[in-house]
């Protein structure tokens, strides 16, 4: 951590999304779950697309998944991240999917497929967003 | 037609006309939309009382984000100097231009207006990057925050690829084919033909994409005339009959997408435009069809049935898809190439398809003119989050 702290900009907090970054900054990932179809959905929303209920929970995940697909950013670029960022949708082993970015890799080496596991940075403000990064890897 | 409800009647392009796509810093939106608007009405063979005009549709995709904050249909009625005409603005993400299109041809269709006006627009380089990044920080908490249209299109490009070993030399290959074509239209925007080693040398911008792989950022505008089947002789004894027209949406969002290789909106609007014209894809002679990025190309001639699903690489490099090949696929140079004006794009892909059926391509440049035999081509937009939304468009030379 430099001394600068974080640059990586806060996550914009809505009244469903709570739960989602409140999990986060207590080292959790969690998804919706809907109490009247069993579906897990991502993010958090006031209704379950599938049925339309409005019973829903969050339901904690493992946090292991794989690469179902990505893409290596390299412009346009904000000064907050370092380039080329890897972007990565993550399928998460619950079955949920999640678009987020992964760290602790060289982008070369990134590939469909590869297993991940989450981990969390901090942002400003005290935010803290869930990434991920290859499996079995020492932080 | 051979499929619609009962009371609905044909439809007929009679008019059609854009203004060159390209840099246009020293014309206002409203400028170029009059432009637009004289070139369709300029184009009606037998003239046009513009009174006659009973309604008006205007396509803008994204006006405020570019700067223009621009609302409503009196963008359009006011701007042309038809004041009192019933008007309305239609957004509909990257589709917007064909959609408004589509609109207007139910408004037809339906008896409810005989003449109706289409205009589709969009005034993009005034924008900074730095602007425009600025804004896209502040989308959607989760899904979209700091995205551009490239962070959706290369997690799909990278699916094709594993899933069907496309290459990134194919997907150059629509680059090389759509530039060429677009050296002969005088309305594209980069009419400079580029070479596979230059594609292929050219940054990458969102890995596997290359700045080359990717359309412009272009102003333009275009715009149609479209008449009911009883009023279209009073224009023109050589109109563009609309055989078909369909509309499919996805998901909004890249992690809710049922898959990366195919584009299930595409598939919708395809099916539904086909079954309306009565005709499948290998009745189709001509293609318009939405090249964003060099993938959409190989990917979208899958789901419109081109080509069979994985074969899209193959098909470009078949040299079919050139003009003169058995199906010629984005003649006028496509968005890569001619550009990509949101709102604009899918009337003048429209456009092209007036000009190439009726034979008018010849006079601007011989060498993009398509022949035709049963004389039916299909036009293609589609975008809004990769892709949420699709509009296919299937146009005649004879009556359906
Ligand atoms: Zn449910």
């Amino acid at each position: 951590m430099s001394d600068v702290g974080p640059t990586r900009p806060a996550p914009v907090v809505t009244e469903d999304s709570a739960v989602f970054w409140d999990a986060a900054r207590a080292g959790r990932l969690v998804a919706q779950r809907c109490r009247s179809c069993g579906r897990l959905h991502h993010p958090p929303r006031p209704m379950c697309p599938a049925c339309h209920s409005i019973e829903l929970e969050a339901h904690e995940l493992s946090g292991n998944g794989t690469v179902y697909s990505y893409a290596l950013l390299h412009y346009p670029q904000n000064p907050a991240f370092t380039y080329p960022v890897v972007a990565a949708l993550v399928d998460l082993d619950e079955g949920v999917r999640m678009l987020s970015n992964l760290v602790g890799v060289e982008p070369e080496r990134v590939a469909i497929g590869m297993e991940v596991e989450v981990t969390f940075e901090p942002t400003k403000d005290d935010g803290v967003v869930p990434l991920f990064r290859p499996r079995g890897q020492r932080s | 037609m051979t499929s619609t409800k009962p009371g609905m009647r044909r439809v007929a392009m009679v008019g059609a006309g854009m203004v060159p796509f390209g840099e246009h810093f020293d014309k206002g939106w409203d400028e170029l939309v009059q432009r637009a608007f004289l070139a369709a009405v300029g184009s009606v063979d037998k003239g046009l009382d513009r009174r006659e005009i009973e309604a008006g549709f205007i396509g803008a995709c994204r006006p405020g984000l570019h700067g223009q904050q621009t609302q409503g249909g009196v963008s359009l009625s006011g701007t042309i100097g038809l004041l009192g005409m019933p008007a309305s603005r239609i957004e509909n993400g990257c589709p917007t231009g064909s959609e408004t299109v589509r609109i207007g041809a139910m408004a037809v269709a339906s008896r409810w207006h005989d003449l109706v006006l289409v205009v589709g627009y969009e005034k993009m380089r005034d924008a900074t990057v730095e602007g425009l990044l600025g804004i896209a920080l502040e989308g959607h908490p989760i899904h979209n925050r700091g995205e551009t249209a490239l962070n959706h299109f290369a997690p799909q490009a990278r699916a094709h690829m594993e899933t069907y070993g496309t290459t990134a030399e194919q997907m150059a290959l629509v680059s090389v084919k759509n530039h060429a074509n677009g050296s002969h239209d005088p309305y594209a925007h980069h009419k400079k033909p580029v070479t596979l080693d230059e594609v292929m040398a050219s940054p990458l911008i969102c890995d596997p994409l290359r700045l080359l792989d990717c359309c412009p950022q272009t102003d333009g505008a275009a715009a149609v005339l479209l008449a009911g089947e009883e009023v279209v002789d009073r224009y023109t004894d050589n109109p563009v009959w609309l055989w078909g027209a369909g509309n499919g949406t996805d998901t909004y969002w890249m992690h809710e997408k049922e898959t990366l290789t195919s584009f299930p909106a595409t598939k919708l609007a395809a099916e539904r435009a086909y079954a309306m014209a009565g005709v499948g894809p290998t009745d189709i002679e001509m293609v318009e069809l939405h090249d964003c990025f060099t993938i959409m190309e190989i990917i979208s001639s899958e789901d419109l049935g081109l080509t069979e699903p994985g074969k899209g690489g193959q098909l470009v490099e078949s040299g079919d898809t050139m003009i003169g090949g058995r199906l010629p696929i984005n003649p006028s140079g496509g968005l890569l190439s001619k550009g990509h004006p949101l709102g604009a794009s899918g009337v003048a892909q429209i456009v092209e398809i007036f000009w190439q059926l009726r034979g008018d391509v010849a006079a601007q440049d011989a060498a993009r003119q398509v022949e035709f035999r049963r004389g039916l081509a299909l036009q293609h937009n589609a975008g809004g989050k990769a892709i949420s939304n699709s509009v296919v468009t299937i146009w005649g030379q004879d009556k359906p």
